[in-house]
């Protein structure tokens, strides 16, 4: 590789770099991209819940490919508002969801890396796994290159910062700060075997459909966050996201977190007899629109994780990974066309970004966790509220409608105030 | 909620896992002088030893010091912020080192 002069360095092979590289590679730009695992996926960890829009974007039909990773196309999706024995179930199944285009796919990650990479390969990129990247290189304030950790120096005339949460990258140039325990949600997950008609029968699915759960309430224990329970072909992903500082004061490892959201009574039915397979974990931005850096520089641009593009509400990231690649491959195909990568010529890639649904969402859910953070009891005493009201109604013990009505009434005001209420969900409803 | 407590092996999920190890760590305490150290002076509730998804830090009473086990470390980036005294110093492994997820 050295002595060589590219159009484009990536650095990072998840979602936004292999977007970018096969978006470059196509328009004949000489890219590279430099991954720090073994096997672009090694040290990459996501549910996975994949959005087919974006995918077909950059691969049309790629549900067609014989070798496409995807597990199963989800036609069922739920919500489960726990109390500490109880739980209420909200969920949405559509046939038509299990017609192409489907809406979004199960996949697992390592896989989908693989096979995404392979597609950029094609394309005409050069992908180097293996190599960490330490350093940019700077000459007169613009970003001219990178160093590898084992020293070597590689020169580009725009570098992609592609390299997930965190990035150490636009930390090195001080475009973003060190990210704080409040803005991230660590993520810690298995993967547990269980036979397909297993998964089939207790998930209520015909062929090879699949469904997901996101649990919420009691069974996170006080901190914000949520468990999830998606459906692979031949396996289950079953996780948490809790936010770190939540996770910090509450002195529980994730690991204890974890292991007793299995017991809740809406988890254990489904897990029974799956052997896992497979420990992991891994941050989540969640700082969203006010934690979102400067995304571009001379000679430099950031997409996906690294510049923190996620909706954590609808478990948008990878998909806003994917799109957010594409741009910034885009803005640098613009670029080398006039030969020009300075900041100015690079702030298109900020335009696009803004039209995008991108930009727009990540705005328009800006306060929605400082809100619930402020608004705790939207995930304690809400779901004991729901589960109890449910309870009540569903139970046949003699008492007259009427007085189960008034029962359920009583109960709620007794918890909150119709003031209180408003104001804890006032601040929601942008979010939906 | 401590009387609820699973007792979760951990080290039986990172059994599962496969990692290429370094000889170098890529984890460090900054200051680990049991005179003035954070860990041994100021830090109570020591948020290193619960936070970490796989146990890398661990409190030694009898050293005065976190012992810390980098050849557990599955890679999660939480270090970088978890420490309320910024004591710890964490790379991401060198090149080709570290966990290697096969499903992820
Ligand atoms: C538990 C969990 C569940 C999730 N569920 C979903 C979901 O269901 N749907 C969804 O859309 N999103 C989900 N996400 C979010 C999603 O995983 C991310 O948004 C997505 O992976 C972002 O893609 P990326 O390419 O920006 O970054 P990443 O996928 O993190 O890729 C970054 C790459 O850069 C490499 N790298 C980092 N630093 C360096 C360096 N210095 N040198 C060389 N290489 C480097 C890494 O090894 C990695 O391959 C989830 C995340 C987690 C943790
Ligand atoms: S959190 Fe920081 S200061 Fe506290 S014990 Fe751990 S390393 Fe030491
Ligand atoms: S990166 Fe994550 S797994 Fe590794 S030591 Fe830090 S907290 Fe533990």
């Amino acid at each position: 590789m050295a002595d060589e002069k590219f159009d484009v360095i990536i650095v990072g092979a998840g979602p936004a770099g292999m977007a970018a590289a096969i978006t470059l590679a196509r328009a004949g730009m000489n890219v590279v991209v430099l991954e720090r695992g073994v096997y672009p996926g090694a040290k990459n960890v996501q549910g996975a819940i994949f959005y087919t829009k974006m995918l077909s974007d950059i691969i049309p039909e790629f549900w067609k490919d014989p070798q496409c990773p995807m597990q199963r196309p989800i036609v069922e999706q739920n919500f489960f508002i726990t109390s500490d024995d109880s739980f209420v179930k909200v969920g949405y199944r559509s046939q038509k969801w299990a017609e192409e285009p489907r809406n979004c796919y199960s996949v697992i990650r390592v896989e989908f890396d693989k096979w995404f990479s392979k597609k950029a390969e094609e394309a005409g990129a050069q992908i180097f796994p293996g190599v960490t990247v330490s350093k940019l290189l700077q000459k007169e304030g613009k970003i001219i290159g990178i160093q590898t950790s084992d020293g070597e120096e590689l020169m580009a005339d725009i570098v992609i910062a592609c390299d997930g949460v965190n990035s150490m990258l636009a930390q090195s140039i001080g475009l973003i700060d060190e990210l704080k325990p409040e803005e991230v949600a660590l993520g810690v997950k298995e993967v547990l075997a269980l036979p397909k008609e297993k998964i089939e029968d207790r998930f209520n699915l015909e062929g090879n459909n699949g469904a997901t759960i996101e649990m919420f309430g009691k069974i996170t224990r006080g901190m914000l966050g949520y468990i999830f329970l998606y459906t692979n072909k031949e396996s289950l992903a079953f996780g948490v996201g809790v936010k770190l500082s939540h996770l910090q004061k509450s002195g529980m490892t994730p690991y204890d977190l974890l292991e007793l959201a299995k017991s809740h009574p809406a988890v254990r039915p489904y897990l029974r007899d799956a052997k896992p397979l497979e420990y992991s974990s891994h941050l989540i931005p969640e700082g969203g629109y006010h934690s979102l850096p400067p995304l571009y520089s001379d000679g430099f641009l950031i997409a996906g994780d690294a510049a923190q593009m996620i909706n954590p509400i609808h478990r948008e990231g990878s998909n806003h990974a994917m799109m957010a690649g594409r741009f910034a491959a885009e803005t640098a195909i613009e670029a080398k066309k006039k030969n020009d990568f300075s900041k100015a010529s690079l702030s298109l890639y900020q335009k696009k970004l803004e039209e995008s649904f991108i930009l727009k969402d990540l705005k328009q859910i800006k306060d929605f966790e400082t809100h619930v953070e402020n608004h705790m009891d939207l995930l304690t005493v809400y779901p004991e509220i729901a589960c109890e009201s449910m309870h009540q109604f569903f139970t046949v013990d003699g008492r007259p409608k009427e007085d189960i009505r008034k029962s359920i009434f009583k109960n709620l005001f007794k918890k909150k105030s119709i003031f209180g209420m408003a104001k804890d969900f006032w601040g929601l409803r942008k979010a939906l | 909620m401590s009387e609820q407590k699973p007792s979760v092996n951990i080290d039986e999920k990172l059994g599962w896992l496969t990692y290429k190890n370094d000889h170098q760590s890529h984890i460090q305490i900054k200051d680990a002088d049991t005179k003035t150290s954070p860990c041994v002076i100021e830090c109570k509730a020591k948020p290193c030893t619960t936070v970490c998804p796989a146990r890398v830090y661990v409190w030694e009473e009898a050293l005065h010091k976190i012992v810390v086990n980098y050849e557990n470390c599955i890679e999660c980036g939480a270090c970088r912020m978890l420490c309320p005294f910024d004591n710890i110093n964490c790379h991401w492994p060198r090149g080709g080192f570290g966990v290697q997820y096969k499903l992820g």
